[in-house]
Formats: C-alpha cells, structure tokens, sequence
C-alpha cells in the first residue's frame, strides 16, 4: 500500500505523543512512590542524648572545678593561659552573662556572678554542621554532635556559626600544654576545631559522661532525651527549666533548672 | 688510526661509567639496603589480618577503622579467623607492637614519611614492651616477615650476604 504524506505525519505525530505520555506516567508514579517512602521514613528517634544542669545544686559548690577537671583530663584538653589560645570543652560563665534575657534589673542581686557550667548544646538543628565543607562535624542518629578531627581542615565556620561560643580553635600544638597524657584518647594538634563530644567514646562502653560522674552534687544529669521516664526528662517535668538562647531555633540538648 | 688509543680510552671509561652502578657500591650502600630489623610482638604470634595483607595494606585496614569508629560508631572487628578485636590504633595495635621498633623503623627503610597518625595519637599508649632479640625476623619463627615478598626481591635479598637472609628459601 502507498502511505501519503499527510498519513505519515499524522502516524508520527501520534507516536511521539503516545511516548511522551507514557513518559509522563512513569515520572508521576515514580514521584508518587517516592512520596510516600520519605512520608513513612521518619522513624521517632529513639535516642537523643540530652543533659539537665541543676543550677540550684551547682550553686552550692562554689568553686568546685570537679565537672571541669574531670573532662580535661580525661579528653587531653589543654590549659592554655592565654584567653586567646585557650580550649574549652565545658566551662563556666557568669550567670548573667548566659541568661542575659532573664535578667529583670534585680536578678543581678542574687544571681550575678554565679557561674554556670557551659558546653556544646548538641542542638536538634546544630548550625555548625550546616556550615562545615569538609563534613567534619555532623550530627549522629543518636543526637550527638560529633566531630571527625581527621577531616577538620581549620576554616572555623564551625565556630563562626556557633551562638554558644562551643567551639574552640587549636591556634597552638596543644601537647605541651597538657599536664597529664590521657593515653586513651587522642590529643588534637594545631589547626583544628575542637568541643564536647558528650563523651561519645564512654557512652559507647555503657558510661555516662566523666563531667556527669565526677559531679559531687549530682548537678548534672545526663540520659535519653527522646524516652520520657528518663531521668531529664522527669527533671524536666517537674521543674521549670531553660535552654540558652533557644530562640535561635537551634533546639539544645542541654536544659538549665533555675 | 693515529687516535686510536684515545678513542679505546674513552670507550673504556665510558663503559665503566655506564655499568658503575652494577659493580661499584660504596659501604654505606650496603648499610641503606639492610632490611630494617623489626621486633615482632613477644606476647601474640597472630595480628588482626594475615602478615601479606598486614605489610601491603595495613594503610587501608587502619583508614576503614578510623572510618568505622569515628563516623560509624562501630568499634568491633572481626578477624579473618573470628576472633573479636578492638578497633583502636593504641589499643590494639600499639597494644602489641611497639613503635618505635616496629612502625618506624620500616618506615624509615621504605622512606615513607611518617604518617600523621601520631600528631595526635599517643604512641606513648604503647603497652608492647620492647621485646627480646628471639623475636626479631632473624629468628627462625621471624622468617615469615620476608614470605610473600615478590620474587624479585627475594632474589636481591638471597644474593646479598650480609643481610638477613630470606631463611629457607633457595
């Protein structure tokens, strides 16, 4: 039989159409598919490590380093005099100078100057790994904000994201500075950041955090945010309690009993 | 032809040139070319990963389990024959071997620059004490050290007498 040219360009014309629609299809159900694996992913966090710092019970120390000593120790943190140097890992502040918007121009009288133990909130939504290029800080399953020294290469966005000032620089090679050696875990060397790892290394062997143990007044309490008879989470209940500038939406693991 | 004996001179000179490196070898040649004399752990006579794949890749094996603890979170290794390891640079492997006889010296021998492992990691950890002559590669249960090097090695080290010897190879 002899095809004109008008049946031609009619009989291909419907080919084209019929394949792009069929392309089409498959793109509609795969987005689909896809949809509703994402909707069904989100499983509710079993874990989330989180701390509550009694300040009431802290308080009652004054001058207790314990907290402090402890995590230094046992994570070869340096003192360094210089404040420019110097690498924190948990720390204090004046209490005014944590809370500033508690402060009501009569809170100073009572409160001021007491210091308040500080670390790295370990936040829901951690700022610093939305900034980091190199992935050496990320946020694990289990809520921690972990750091891979190996990978940091020193820019500091890390610290420059941080509203909690956790982070801490290695402008100098921090060994000589160490009393004592931890043979256990590793030091830093110079040109990485360094924080609070919610001693990782200890939870993984069933422990809870050195600064947690070391507390003579049991200030720090330390367990599973994400199961509600944990023990922060029945502190949390029963008192009132503040995260530091939580408005930043950064969500921290770490709660403050006022 | 009147330049005949400068001409055979020059051909003479340049030939021993040209072969001066398979014939001429200064003494501290010698001494560059030992192999470097390990101690072998006194307490274990079995590492995590069999002594070829050890000597070849133990770069590889130590990078995943940097991998795996750091980023993983997961801490145990399971040896090819089952036994159950910590996945730790100073606990296990300085636990065994000791630095500075071990690690560095064939380092040294194979001009690999150290690694920057030990910026951080304490090599100070090493609870391997430094063990006793019986157990360095001249020894006869330390010949293994020297098993499945390719064959054109071996055949330097058995041509050489001054060096340890491959053992009982031919």
């Amino acid at each position: 039989m002899k095809i004109t040219r008008k049946d031609f360009l009619r009989l291909s014309g419907l080919s084209f159409l019929a394949g792009g629609a069929m392309e089409a299809a498959r793109a509609i159900a795969g987005r689909s598919s896809a949809a509703t694996e994402s909707q069904s992913a989100p499983v509710a966090q079993s874990v989330r490590w989180g701390m509550v710092v009694d300040l009431r019970r802290c308080q009652k120390e004054k001058g207790c380093t314990a907290c402090t000593d402890a995590c230094d120790a046992a994570h070869n943190v340096p003192r360094i005099a210089d404040p420019q140097h110097q690498v924190k890992w948990i720390w204090t502040q004046p209490y005014e100078t944590v809370f500033p918007f508690i402060q009501d121009g009569y809170a100073e009288q009572s409160d001021a100057g007491i210091p308040v133990p500080l670390m790295c909130n370990h936040c829901a939504s951690p700022p610093c790994v939305r900034v980091c290029p190199t992935q050496a800080t990320w946020k694990r399953a289990d809520g921690i904000v972990m750091m891979d020294w190996h990978r940091c290469i020193g820019c500091r966005y890390c610290m420059a994201a941080c509203p909690y000032g956790s982070r801490s620089f290695n402008w100098v090679d921090p060994r000589p500075a160490l009393a004592h050696l931890n043979p256990d875990f590793p030091t830093r060397s110079k040109g990485v950041v360094e924080k609070c790892n919610f001693c990782e290394e200890r939870l993984a062997n069933g422990l809870k955090p050195s600064c947690v143990d070391a507390c003579p007044q049991k200030a720090l309490v330390f367990g599973n945010l994400a199961d509600p008879n944990s023990e922060p989470r029945q502190l949390l209940r029963q008192r009132f309690a503040v995260q530091r500038e939580p408005e930043l939406g950064t969500g921290p693991s770490v709660y403050y009993l006022v | 032809m009147r330049d005949r004996l400068w001409i055979i001179a020059g051909l003479v000179l340049f030939l021993a040139a040209i072969t001066a490196p398979f014939w001429y070898r200064p003494a501290h040649a010698r001494d560059l070319a030992k192999l470097p004399e390990l101690v072998l752990p006194a307490n274990q006579r079995q590492c995590v990963a069999p002594v070829s794949y050890m000597r070849a890749s133990h770069m590889v094996l130590l990078t995943n389990w940097r991998q795996q603890v750091v980023r993983d979170g997961e801490r145990k290794y399971v040896a090819f024959n089952g036994r159950v390891y910590q996945k730790s640079l100073t606990a296990t492997c300085l636990g065994c071997h000791n630095k500075e006889q071990f690690c560095d010296r064939c380092h040294a021998f194979a001009g690999v620059s150290g690694p920057y492992c030990w910026n951080c990691h304490n090599a100070s950890a090493s609870r391997a004490v430094a063990a006793s002559a019986d157990t360095t590669m001249h020894s006869p249960e330390g010949t293994h050290l020297t098993e499945n090097l390719p064959p054109h090695i071996l055949a330097v080290l058995a041509s050489r007498p001054n060096t340890s010897s491959p053992g009982s190879r031919p």
